[in-house]
């Protein structure tokens, strides 16, 4: 039978990295840099914490928004660390990761055909989350010149009628790119200038090495226009237990939250105690964790670029985006043949947007022995 | 704790160049360091560390053993700790606050030869007033280090 699917989901764009993805699940005993989320175990206290709320009984649906609580301590969290201010009760909305957070933000400002401003390369979900909202994605196309960064100029550029919202994110997958705060300055005022909403996705923001990290909602007067989403992913190593948050004006909370209570109706419980326990705590922990991947990126740039695939330094996150435009090879025979050849895993760049042809991404988030053994291999297969 | 001493605890044999690149620092800079450390006892020597039931088929037996001492005029503790911590029988010695004073770890290769070490040498002392002996039965964690097979996260081979 003809199966008659949605006509949206059926132009989807079915990613021909698919295939590439199906391949390197299949194979054993590969070191694969290839991997989007922390090598480590979220820490034991956190699990402790899950462990412990699962034996007394809280099984429970949590209120649509989130347990109070959470909300509360991500809110003294903000002010603490970035002197941002957000009502819990009113400003901040507990999702099922970052994920679920993009997917409410596009769906509560969107109407079918405004445009969305997303930089390239970009995480994948971006392009496809802001269609299937109904919205057109205008890719903007960043280079290695510019450290993979937007500039003011870029975004204003853009602005033509119809463009309603930029989706940023930094620390960036997969190249690793953030903004001093400077930098934000200048695209605050592009923002505010052409008076767009922002989608801010910060959830790498605990990693980020040469600078401290700025939320883009704490500059003056982006609070009301940027819908700040962060969770527990990345810095905490909690992928599994899927918690994100998102916080921006009450009217878009509001809106975001009718959505989430008719299709999600709220994050998992024992995910959103571990996320408590992760604030309350957890700081040693993922101090630990980022002085490690600080210097795997030290160690991972230094070799790439000594191979000849130049490699700039990202300022965040856990990849690095070098050049392999020196082989010859395109993004995905170079990725083919090396995990064939040296059974090394990687993921093309053009997984990434079709401007990123010539590049690939690696994680870090491998230890450093991984490391090590892959920079021999990749260095063989070179020569070859 | 310094850059360099937390690589070079997590492994010795890190080279200055690896140190370097992992650090951000000169190769120069992580070798005048590590120079210094050495020199002013900071990194007092580099070892293996063993799995111990691994090395051999007969693996060691090991004590901690509590002891009471009577503190001598002047030297207090030190003199019979000096007197303790010379046989090449225990591993460890330490000075402890509580209800007894010197907390030592003794290795022999079984139960019997421990027990003579206590029972010849350590009790006989004349400062030693008593002594209590715990037998090791099982190693959970040393060093940091956690005897158990190592946590690994499931993650699948390739991810966004």
């Amino acid at each position: 039978m003809d199966i008659p699917l949605s006509q949206k989901v059926e132009k989807l764009a079915p990613s021909g990295i698919r295939e590439f993805f199906d391949l390197v699940l299949g194979m054993k005993d590969i070191i694969s840099l290839g991997v989007g989320e922390p090598d480590f175990v979220s820490p034991w206290h956190i699990r402790e914490k899950a462990i412990e709320s699962l034996k007394e009984g809280a099984t429970s649906y949590t209120s649509n928004k989130g347990l109070l609580e959470l909300r509360q301590e991500i809110s003294r969290f903000l002010v603490d660390r970035h002197h941002l201010e957000y009502d819990p009760q009113e400003q901040i909305l507990i999702t099922v990761g970052v994920s679920e957070g993009l997917d409410l933000a596009f769906r509560a400002i969107l109407n079918p055909g405004d445009k969305v401003l997303i930089h390239e390369p970009c995480y994948v979900s971006y392009a496809p989350v802001v269609d299937l909202a109904g919205g057109i994605p205008v890719m903007l196309q960043t280079t290695v010149e510019n450290g993979f960064k937007l500039t003011a100029t870029q975004i204003s550029k853009a602005c033509v009628p119809g463009v309603k919202a930029l989706m940023i994110n930094y620390p960036c997958n997969p190249t690793g790119a953030s903004y001093s705060r400077q930098e934000l300055l200048a695209i605050a005022q592009a923002v505010k200038k052409h008076n767009l909403l922002v989608v801010s996705d910060e959830v790498y923001d605990e990693l980020t090495y040469d600078f401290d990290h700025t939320p883009l909602a704490s500059l003056k007067g982006m609070k009301d226009q940027v819908i700040y989403l962060n969770g527990f992913s990345k810095g905490y190593a909690m992928t599994g237990f899927r918690i994100g948050w998102a916080c921006g004006h009450p009217k878009i909370i509001g809106a975001m939250t009718k959505i989430h209570q008719y299709t999600m109706l709220c994050a998992p419980i024992t995910g959103q105690m571990a996320a408590q326990e992760a604030l309350r705590n957890g700081v040693k922990s993922v101090q630990e964790m980022k002085r490690e991947y600080n210097r795997r990126r030290r160690f991972i740039v230094e070799a790439l670029n000594s191979l000849g695939l130049t490699c700039h330094m990202p300022e965040g996150a856990f990849y690095v985006f070098p050049s392999i435009k020196k082989t010859g090879l395109s993004s995905m025979d170079f990725a083919k043949k090396l995990l064939h050849q040296e059974k090394v895993a990687l993921v093309p760049g053009t997984a990434f947007g079709e401007s990123c042809e010539g590049y690939v991404r690696i994680s870090y988030a491998s230890s450093y022995d991984n490391l090590k053994e892959a920079i021999v291999r990749i260095k063989r297969f070179l020569k070859k | 704790m310094d850059e360099i001493l937390e690589a070079l605890s997590n492994d010795a044999r890190l080279t200055a160049k690896e140190i370097a690149k992992l650090t951000g620092k000169t190769e120069e800079t992580v070798k005048k360091a590590i120079q210094h450390y050495e020199k002013n006892g900071t990194i007092v020597k580099y070892k293996t560390v063993l799995h111990q039931d691994l090395v051999s088929t007969k693996p060691l037996v090991r004590a901690l053993i509590e002891i009471n001492v009577s503190p001598e005029k002047d030297v207090g503790f030190d003199h019979i700790a000096e007197m303790i911590y010379r046989f090449p029988e225990v591993t460890s010695c330490f000075l402890v606050s509580g209800t007894y004073d010197l907390l030592i770890v003794v290795e022999g290769e079984t139960i019997q030869t421990v027990s003579n070490f206590i029972a010849s040498k350590l009790a006989s002392m004349e400062n030693v007033r008593r002594t209590t002996t715990h037998f090791l039965l099982k190693k959970y964690k040393e060093d940091g280090h956690v005897f158990k097979q190592t946590e690994k996260t499931k993650r699948l081979n390739i991810s966004y």
